[in-house]
């Protein structure tokens, strides 16, 4: 065989020797690029996974100090002292994120679980139904803080003479507002992801729509639909901005009441991230509040890790069980 | 030809022979001797005229006519793609969920016109029962997958006594009578199906729609079910799509042939029937030579 | 059931009283579904009545004095503009990379294994408050990162900001630029493998390039909630009520978020002179357009993605 002047300078007859071949299998061209690329992948993983360690450390370091010694005055203390002392406490933080995670739990998880079953059950696919859909979707990627604006002029401003102006009830709606998008997509994600073959079995034996839903599509989505609830309720009690503009209290805040106090609910308040907020900026005149703030978030990631964790667990378990 | 179709059907259970004509059918509602091969024996459940539906653009099947007696198995057999399953849904309305679904032409029940604005769809369900390609139990125990019909029609005692017999009816009762609070899934293949069935009996149906209901099963689980539909043509009329020429040589009394034509307004092809006739003819002496073409194995 | 002879279109009714369900939860339902639509427009109004009476009512040379002053009547724009501008293009400095070389890895190059112990944890790190961010931006990447590089840095910047929210947004770039690399079907992958191509080739010159939608939606959609993001900058951003005009990074500023923030706070009073409150709705319509506009653009990314697949 002549080889062609186009090819390699190795002929094809030339490279059909055993040990050629063997040479060729067995050697190991170094991939020098390949290898660069693949460490610089590694670093990344290992540096957004490095944030959350150095993080939790950081905190529960700065804050070790007030958690080891004082923590049960800590949870029962107030904000009405402006210096660290043995009053200071997030006992008024927590009452404040307790109402508003009920709001989450009592508004926005009903509406929003409902929305979702009317838009992939009842709904006929036109065009309104879509446009509803961009809607919610849109909502879902409005800045918290924007929330916050409709929550000042409407319930702050507007529905004053219900909600009393810069009180807790003003935080709660608007925080149930701001979660409600979430609520829908992932509960829609879940029945979604119910297949047709159960439907149509319970169709086929004369269930009307609802009754297919309450038996057979709820319960098969319950999980995926409980995931986006814990979800949606952890980004309740971690948002701060929106509780900025309907006038949480920076500062000192005289009342401190007890968790069931529904007379809380017309008053002024605080939640967690705002106090979180508040001793952070007020370090700078007293650094001990630095170590109060990083108590504080301590206090709050529990929470918000839980929830969290609890969501994704469920959901991955959910997702192994569904053949 | 002869030698074929008496092969498969000598595999099967009917007692029909090729070369006579046969006799009145089994059916319940016999009101006259039928001497010759018309289509005359049975009362008449279904009238289906002029059927046609669309999905959206495409026209999936057109020109459908033929009737479904009661008492019988009438099977539709034909390549895939010509609109069998797509009929078959028209006559429970399932057609209904699927929101670009457009049906034309007539499909009467007993006289009444199915697509009527005031019927309910719900209602039309409980009378004409089906059963579905994969078997498609709830994820809960057997007895609530049989007794959820009859639970969310409103009844509420004599659960037991429904459940006993419609697992009896679908043969499984045996089978299943120790474990009525397992989970359906923990149960074969062709278990499954069969509890379909009994979950689609439960509701006192009078027709069965079935729609390839053994072409996920393995034979000695499609035997089953076959014998199964022998006995519960007695009580119930039952409509059969498969694609398994030979199942319905074995089993159906009435065949309607479907094959698909080329439009010139569409894309894809469109369903159409050819012909319905009862099955010794269709598969002996049909009409028309598609028909002829597809049972001889020709094509299909 | 014996077959009766004739029926009419009563017999094929359902007993009243489950029509009447039916239709009651049906309409519960949609009134449910149209809360979501009366919020947009409640949103929309609100943010445009206020708006209005800033745009129609100021000084429009008051807009373009040499920093955000409010209560003292400057409403300088462009100050917010540019930090945020500065601070979103850190925080995608930071979390573009990692985010992305996190998601490539996953997809591409781990185990199992290891999948399913950093993707929950990644999903769980996309769960920390902003203001925990904010504190961890002051406290140690103000003083130990920033600090570091430049040592005139003030005790809060528009860098240390950036940075965390560049944090704080890597788990969203992360997960969203797997998930579209997860979608390319594994036929692509296979065809190069058979070619003799390696890892890093498949994953460079194959499936990045046939996800680019979803990455690029991810990128946009991390870009979005970079502007939206308020606690970070206004805990860690350097500035308190008001800022003077810069263009540096090493200097504290307030992005348009952190600015309706302090507006809001401080003085318990977000009246202040003149249009002091409408200001805040001017800027939080210039937020909410921009915001919105990324959102659809990304959308339109997302869709094309599940187009291709």
């Amino acid at each position: 065989m002549v080889p062609s002047p186009h090819l390699s300078s190795v002929s094809m007859g030339d490279r059909r020797t055993p040990e050629r071949i063997d040479a060729e299998l067995r050697r190991r061209r170094s991939d020098l690029g390949g290898l660069v690329f693949r460490t610089v992948l590694q670093v990344g993983l290992i540096l957004a996974l490095l944030v959350l360690c150095v993080l939790l450390v950081d905190v529960v370091r700065d804050g070790w100090s007030v958690l080891s010694t004082r923590l049960g005055d800590f949870l029962s203390g107030t904000l009405r002292s402006r210096s660290v002392d043995e009053q200071l406490g997030v006992h008024q933080g927590l009452v404040g994120s307790f109402w508003i995670a009920v709001f989450t739990a009592v508004l926005a998880f009903p509406i929003g679980i409902g929305a979702a079953i009317y838009l992939e059950e009842f709904a006929p696919r036109n065009r309104i139904t879509r446009f509803v859909d961009l809607n919610i979707r849109n909502l879902a990627g409005v800045p918290s803080v924007v929330y916050g604006l409709l929550g000042l002029f409407l319930f702050v401003s507007g529905l004053k003479w219900f909600t009393g102006g810069k009180t807790l009830l003003s935080a709660g709606l608007t925080l149930a507002i701001l979660v409600l998008p979430i609520v829908i997509i992932t509960a829609s994600e879940a029945i979604r992801a119910v297949p047709d073959s159960l439907r149509e079995g319970a169709y086929g034996v004369g269930a009307t729509r609802w009754e297919v839903v309450r038996n057979l599509v709820l319960p098969y989505a319950a999980p995926g639909i409980l995931t986006g609830t814990l979800l949606a309720m952890s980004r309740a009690i971690g948002e701060a901005a929106p509780l900025i503009l309907v006038g949480a209290v920076t500062g000192r805040l005289g009342s401190d009441p007890g968790f069931l106090d529904l007379g809380a609910l017309t008053e002024r308040f605080v939640a967690m991230p705002i106090v979180i907020t508040e001793w952070t900026q007020n370090s700078g005149r007293d650094i001990g509040f630095a170590a109060a703030a990083a108590a504080a978030i301590v206090v709050l990631l529990a929470f918000v890790l839980t929830l969290n964790s609890a969501a994704i667990l469920l959901r991955n378990r959910f997702e192994k069980r569904r053949r | 030809m002869t030698t074929t179709i008496h092969d498969a059907r000598a595999q099967g259970e009917q007692t029909q022979i090729t070369q006579e004509p046969p006799g009145p059918d089994a059916g319940a509602y016999d009101e006259m001797p039928v001497p010759n091969m018309s289509m005359d024996s049975g009362e008449l459940v279904f009238d289906i005229k002029g059927l046609g539906v669309s999905y959206g653009d495409f026209r999936a099947v057109r020109d459908v006519d033929f009737p479904i007696r009661s008492n019988e198995i009438t099977a539709m057999i034909g390549p895939s793609g010509c609109g069998k399953s797509t009929v078959l849904r028209c006559l429970n309305r399932m057609n209904d969920l699927i929101d670009t679904a457009r049906v034309e032409g007539l499909v009467e029940y007993h006289g009444v016109d199915l697509y009527h604005p005031s019927v309910d769809p719900v209602a039309v369900r409980r009378r004409i029962g089906m059963v579905f390609q994969k078997p498609n139990p709830f994820p809960k125990s057997i007895f609530d997958n049989v007794a959820f019909g009859p639970r969310v029609g409103g009844v509420r005692s004599g659960l037991d006594d429904i459940v006993e017999q419609s697992l009896r009816k679908a043969a499984l009762w045996d089978e299943v009578k120790d474990r009525l609070k397992d989970s359906a899934f923990g149960l074969s293949g062709g278990q499954q199906q069969r509890l379909c069935i009994a979950r689609a009996l439960a509701v006192d149906p009078e027709v069965l729609l079935m729609d390839e209901p053994c072409s996920a099963l393995d034979p000695i689980a499609t035997t089953h079910i076959e014998d199964l539909m022998q006995d519960l043509k007695a009580e119930y009329s039952i409509v059969i799509v498969t694609h398994n020429m030979q199942q319905a040589a074995r089993v159906s009394d009435r065949t309607a042939f479907f094959t698909t034509e080329k439009d010139a307004d569409s894309v894809r092809p469109t369903g159409v029937m050819v012909e319905c006739d009862r099955t010794e003819m269709i598969f002996s002496t049909p009409v028309d030579e598609r028909t002829e073409n597809y049972v001889t194995g020709r094509f299909g | 059931m014996p077959a009766t002879a004739n029926l009419s279109p009563d017999d094929l009714q359902t007993a009243p009283r489950r029509v009447r369900k039916e239709r009651t939860v049906r309409t519960v339902l949609a009134l449910a579904a149209s809360v979501s639509v009366l919020i947009s427009v409640l949103l929309v109004f609100s943010l445009l009545r206020e708006a209005w009476v800033f745009i129609v009512g100021i000084d429009w040379a008051s807009t373009w004095t040499d920093g955000w002053f409010p209560r003292r009547g400057q409403y300088d724009v462009r100050t917010l503009v540019v930090a945020t501008m500065i601070t979103t293009g850190i925080a995608m400095a930071v979390a573009g990379p990692i985010g992305l070389s996190a998601a490539i890895y996953l997809s591409e190059y781990a185990s199992t294994k290891l999948r399913a112990v950093v993707k929950p944890v990644l999903e769980i790190l996309a769960g920390i408050p902003s203001v925990v961010l904010g504190f961890f931006a002051l406290f140690f990447i103000a003083p130990e990162l920033v600090g570091r590089l430049n040592e005139d840095a003030t005790a809060g910047s528009l860098a240390a900001a950036g940075i965390g929210v560049g944090l704080l947004t890597i788990p969203l770039v992360a997960s969203v630029s797997e998930d579209a690399m997860k979608a390319v079907p594994i036929d692509l992958r296979e065809a190069a493998a058979g070619l003799g191509a390696r890892k890093a080739a498949i994953a460079a010159k194959v499936v990045l390039p046939a996800a680019i939608s979803g990455v690029v939606a991810s990128f946009i959609v991390a870009t979005a909630r970079a502007i939206g993001e308020t606690m970070v900058v206004f805990i860690a951003g350097g500035a308190a009520d008001s800022a003077g005009y810069t263009h540096s990074p090493f200097e504290g500023s307030l992005t348009m978020t952190a600015a309706m923030a302090s507006l809001a706070s401080g003085t318990d009073q977000v009246k202040g002179e003149g249009y002091t409150f409408q200001s805040l709705f001017f800027v939080g319509l210039l937020l909410f357009i921009i915001t919105f506009v990324l959102n659809i653009a990304a959308d339109r990314f997302v869709r094309r993605v599940r187009e291709q697949y």
